[in-house]
Parts: structure tokens; C-alpha cells; sequence
């Protein structure tokens, strides 16, 4: 396997991973804006504890994990007072005040960033990232998943139900929490530095979008997402080129042209959002969809099936 | 006498929060909506105006606009694009309560554009921070030692006289009460014919003219712009809009002139790496103690969301 391939499989399998720990609070009806701010928290547990004494990998990242997931649990009860947009912007916040704090923590290097002597090879992200999506798999389909999804589409009904939604949306925060921090601190041994402007407000606003453009109905929905937009930017390199040298041949331009601008990219990641959000506003894997493609594939009337669905 | 000058210069920083403030306050309490293309409208107004006076228009190449009218094509601009953006993310959107993400529709759709709208600027521009000393107007006068700067007084006064135009308008005139009944109950005031389809407009022009004002004077102040000026602003009008209460514009000049306040003092005292923490820790313990923020009512953005 060439380095780049390996480089972009680790991206990937981190990005997938990222994507899970949103996924979960947004499928119990939660949208955390703040997902960078946890994968800072673990990124730099694991950069600090590896740095600082030595510990090695297979502690450091359970470490990672443990302090994302605490510090998800114990901010959830009073985070998850708050509702709708009061939550994306306590979310927010949150992951601002955890990069400010760090940032002015000398121990953790500060603005210099922290360089991690440990290293993993992409094939420690990879297992994670199967690992990860195996287990919500699994989750998604316990009686604590399905709570979830219930609460998601009515929590003051499912409340009524006598299932408690406070305590599973805690869980799934913290869950969400603990991912995060095992996408930074596999993201602090892959890469072997951290830097607190690599877990910026963007990050978080390019993982939500991910996650809701995929779908928060299914499981399938975040590692769509994730891989899409992970692997979107790699085929655009190539083909953005192309298309511009084309373009520049209908108007009769000759000689070397210049690359695209990087821009670009971005630019299409946020028109498939807009078109998304009018087209497929519940995202492209929806439980309507999963039902009528296995429908198809027992060869059943696809279309009743998905009438009932 | 340094604290009371760093007070000063707080409110005149807090001044382009409250404007913008105010553009995301009508946003959340007419519409529901977090509105992220807030800041690239910004944005937009002040890169336009350096644009158009430094470089000209791009693709049909019209030559440089004078100093004079170039900030008045900005803001026209920007209230066009703050059409565009209602166009695609509010009117078309299906909005039915009940699923609890469904709310986020327009906010993401939102964010769609905040990166269409920054990366077409840098495209056509670079990413560069850019010099724009042609607006800058340098007139400094003391009072018993405390400087003031004319121009930053000036958007001040500029600010707090479009606060109170637009709250005299929301609570006077036909539109205004018209979308006030739009805010407390959308399908109440549809049934009693409020068109609430043309109602809509008027907020994303309202806030495209508020966004290219605080851009505009912003140029005028700090003599600079940049692809990414509106982010660090934006960011810190939410938490001013935060902190005086969602949906009261009030409370977004409340919010606006402390967060500005909070920011100076905080550098006066503590240096510069330190603001993030205390404007951001400011907005998390507001939101656990008191949600509904300074002059907020518990109901906007908890009933329907």
C-alpha cells in the first residue's frame, strides 16, 4: 500500500470515527456543535501522558476515551438543560473554552502545539473505526438504541412511555464524548503532533454536516457522510484540474494552466449542503430508504414495503 | 484613568457586536433560526467596499469605484445575497415540528452557504488580510485625558440609532406588528392573514442592511478586511446575543456592549490569549444559570424547538 493511500485510510478511519461520536447525541434528538473540542480533550490526554511520562499507546488511548467520556457525562447534565439552538450554542461554547484553556496551559505546550514521541500505523485507526461501527451497529439495535430513536422523534411522548430520556441522552453524551476522544488521541499517535488550531470551530461545523448530510436515522448515515466528504476532496484534486483545463479549451486557451484554487472544494461541500437540505432534509440514509432497498433485495413488492415504512 | 479608557474603547468594540447582535436576535425571535451566513455577510460588506475601490468588479471588469459609493454598492450587495440565502434555506424548507433535528434544517442549510459565500470572496480575492486605509477617517479628540476616536463614536451612534429605528418599526408599523404575530404563533398569524411568505424577506433584508453597516464601519474603524474578519465578530455577537436573551434586540445591545467590555478589560488585565476563555466561559455559565439570558423570555427557542 503507498503512503498515500495509507495516509488517507487513517483520515478516514479518524473522520469515521468523529463521525460516530456526534452521531450518537444527535440520534437521542441532541446536535453538539463543540465535537472539536472533545477531540481536543483526548488528542491532548494522549499527547500529555505520552509526552509527560511515557505511558505507551494501548494506555493512552483508553485514557483518551475515558477523559472525553467524563468530561461529556459530567457537562450533559448541565448542557442538556438546554434544548435546540440553546444547545448548539452551549456546545459551542464549550469547545471554545476548551481550546482557550488550553491554549494558555503551558504544561500542554500552548499555542506551540505538543509533539507525541508514540506513533500507531494506519492499521491501529482502521480496527478502531471497524470496531466503532460494529458497536453502534450493535447499539443502534438494542432496546437503549431504539429508545434513542424514540427519543429523537418525540421526547415528551417517549417520556410518557416510561422511558427515561434524560438519563439515555446523558449516556449517549458521554458515549459521544469517549468516541471523540479516541478519534483525537488516534489522531495525536498517527499524526505525532497536536496543535490546538487544528480543533477549531470549523472542524466541528464540517463533522456536523457530515453526520446530518449521511443521516441521523441509521447507522449507515455517518459513515456515508464521513466517507463522502473524506474522500470527496482526494477525487476533486484529480478531477478539478481536468475540468478546468477544459473548460479553459472551449475558450480557446492553450499553454499550462494554472491548478484551481483549493477553494473550490468547499464551495461544492456547501452547495451539496444547501441542495441536501432541500432534497433530502432528513439526509441520505433514511429508515424509509434501508427498508425499501432490503424489500428490493428479497425481490418482494419493494413499493409496499416501502408504503409501510 | 487607563481602566476608564479601556471601558471606553470596550463600548466602542461592543459597538459592531450589537449591530450584528441585532441581526442574529431578529433572526432567532421572528424565525427561530440561528442564521451562520450572519458573519459572511459581514464579511462581504467590508470586502466588497475594498474590492470595489481597489480592484474593481471581477469577470466584466468595470473599472475602480470611487471611496464615495463603493460602501453603498457593498451593502446592496449584501442584502441581495441575504435574499439569495432566504431563498434557499428558509422558503423552500419544509418545516414541521415534532422531529427535534428538524429545527436544524435551516441552520445547516445556513452553513452551506457560509462556506460558499467566504470561499467564492477568497477565490475571487486571496485569503490575504487587506489594508483598507481609504474609509479610514483619523480624528482624535480627549476629553480630560481619555481619547476618542471620532469615527468609532460615530458608528456608536450609528449603531444604537439602527437599534432604535428597527425596534420602533417592529413595534409601530403594519410589518413590524405583522411579524411580531409571526413570532409568537406562525400558524395563528397565517390564519389571520398574515402573509407570512412576505413577511419573511424583510427580516434577511433587514439583516443584510445591519450586516453591511457593521462591516462598512468596521472597515472604517480598523482600516483592515479579510476573508476570514467576520468568523472571530460573528462568534462573538452570538455570545453577546446569548448573554442578553435570545429573540429581545435589547438585550442583544446589552450583550453586545458586555461581551465588548468583557473583551478589553480582559486584555487590560489578563492579555490577549486569555478572551476566548472569558467571553466563552461568560456565554457557558450564562446558559447553565440563566438560559433565557439577561432580558430573554423562557419561551423563544424552548416551546418550538
Amino acid at each position: 500500500m503507498s503512503g498515500y493511500m495509507t495516509g488517507i485510510l487513517t483520515v478516514l478511519s479518524i473522520n469515521i470515527i468523529m463521525a460516530y461520536a456526534i452521531f450518537l447525541p444527535a440520534a437521542a434528538g441532541q446536535l453538539n456543535l463543540g465535537g472539536a473540542g472533545f477531540q481536543a480533550l483526548g488528542a491532548y490526554a494522549t499527547a500529555f501522558l505520552s509526552a509527560k511520562y511515557g505511558t505507551p499507546s494501548w494506555a493512552t488511548i483508553p485514557a483518551a476515551m475515558l477523559v472525553g467520556g467524563l468530561v461529556g457525562g459530567v457537562l450533559a447534565f448541565p448542557l442538556l438543560r438546554t434544548k435546540g439552538v440553546y444547545l448548539v450554542l452551549a456546545t459551542f461554547a464549550l469547545a471554545e473554552v476548551i481550546a482557550g484553556a488550553i491554549l494558555n496551559t503551558t504544561a500542554l505546550g500552548g499555542a506551540m502545539g505538543l509533539s507525541v514521541p508514540d506513533y500507531v500505523g494506519a492499521n491501529v485507526p482502521m480496527i478502531a473505526a471497524a470496531c466503532v461501527t460494529l458497536f453502534v451497529f450493535y447499539l443502534m439495535a438494542t432496546r437503549f438504541g431504539l429508545v434513542m430513536r424514540a427519543a429523537h422523534d418525540d421526547d415528551v411522548v417517549t417520556d410518557l412511555l416510561g422511558a427515561n430520556v434524560r438519563a439515555i441522552r446523558v449516556v449517549a453524551f458521554a458515549l459521544g464524548g469517549a468516541l471523540a476522544g479516541l478519534s483525537g488521541a488516534l489522531y495525536a499517535l498517527a499524526f505525532s503532533f497536536v496543535d490546538i488550531s487544528t480543533f477549531n470551530a470549523t472542524i466541528s461545523i464540517y463533522v456536523l454536516l457530515y453526520v446530518l448530510l449521511g443521516g441521523t436515522q441509521t447507522a449507515f448515515g455517518p459513515i456515508l457522510g464521513a466517507t463522502f466528504f473524506t474522500l470527496l476532496p482526494e477525487v476533486l484534486r484529480s478531477v478539478l484540474p481536468q475540468v478546468k483545463a477544459f473548460l479553459a479549451g472551449i475558450f480557446g486557451q492553450t499553454g499550462a494552466i494554472a491548478p484551481p484554487d483549493e477553494s473550490w472544494r468547499f464551495i461544492i461541500l456547501g452547495l451539496l449542503t444547501v441542495l441536501m437540505m432541500i432534497f433530502r432534509p432528513e439526509g441520505l440514509v433514511t429508515r424509509t430508504f434501508i427498508e425499501r432497498l432490503k424489500g428490493a433485495l428479497r425481490g418482494q413488492g419493494a413499493r409496499r414495503k416501502g408504503a409501510v415504512a | 484613568m487607563l481602566l476608564i479608557q479601556q471601558i471606553i474603547n470596550g463600548v466602542m468594540l461592543g459597538s459592531v457586536y450589537v449591530t450584528m447582535a441585532v441581526a442574529f436576535t431578529l433572526t432567532i425571535g421572528v424565525l427561530n433560526f440561528l442564521n451562520f451566513t450572519i458573519p459572511t455577510l459581514f464579511m462581504l460588506a467590508g470586502m466588497g467596499a475594498w474590492a470595489l475601490t481597489a480592484k474593481g468588479v471581477p469577470i466584466i471588469g468595470a473599472p475602480l469605484i470611487p471611496v464615495v459609493i463603493a460602501p453603498i454598492i457593498a451593502i446592496v450587495t449584501t442584502i441581495a445575497a441575504s435574499l439569495i440565502v432566504e431563498r434557499f434555506t428558509f422558503r423552500y424548507l419544509k418545516m414541521k415540528y415534532g422531529d427535534s433535528t428538524e429545527h436544524a434544517i435551516p441552520l445547516v442549510s445556513s452553513l452551506g452557504f457560509l462556506l460558499i459565500i467566504e470561499n467564492l470572496v477568497r477565490i475571487a480575492y486571496g485569503t490575504d488580510p487587506q489594508r483598507f486605509t481609504a474609509l479610514e477617517a483619523d480624528f482624535t479628540f480627549d476629553i480630560a485625558g481619555l481619547m476618542i476616536r471620532v469615527p468609532q463614536l460615530a458608528s456608536l451612534m450609528i449603531s444604537i440609532g439602527i437599534v432604535f429605528a428597527v425596534n420602533r418599526a417592529l413595534n409601530h408599523s403594519r410589518i413590524g406588528r405583522g411579524l411580531r404575530a409571526v413570532a409568537e404563533n406562525p400558524d395563528a398569524a397565517n390564519l389571520l392573514g398574515v402573509e407570512a411568505n412576505k413577511l419573511v424577506p424583510v427580516i434577511f433584508m433587514l439583516t443584510g442592511l445591519l450586516c453591511g453597516l457593521a462591516g462598512i464601519l468596521f472597515a472604517m474603524n480598523y482600516g483592515e478586511v479579510s476573508p476570514q474578519m467576520g468568523e472571530d465578530i460573528g462568534s462573538k455577537a452570538i455570545a453577546g446575543m446569548v448573554i442578553g436573551g435570545l429573540g429581545s434586540i435589547w438585550g442583544a445591545v446589552i450583550g453586545g456592549l458586555i461581551i465588548g467590555v468583557a473583551e478589553m478589560l480582559t486584555i487590560h488585565l489578563f492579555g490577549a490569549d486569555t478572551v476566548q476563555v472569558v467571553v466563552w466561559g461568560l456565554l457557558l455559565v450564562m446558559l447553565f444559570f440563566r438560559p433565557q439570558g439577561l432580558l430573554g423570555h423562557n419561551s423563544i427557542g424552548k416551546g418550538k424547538l
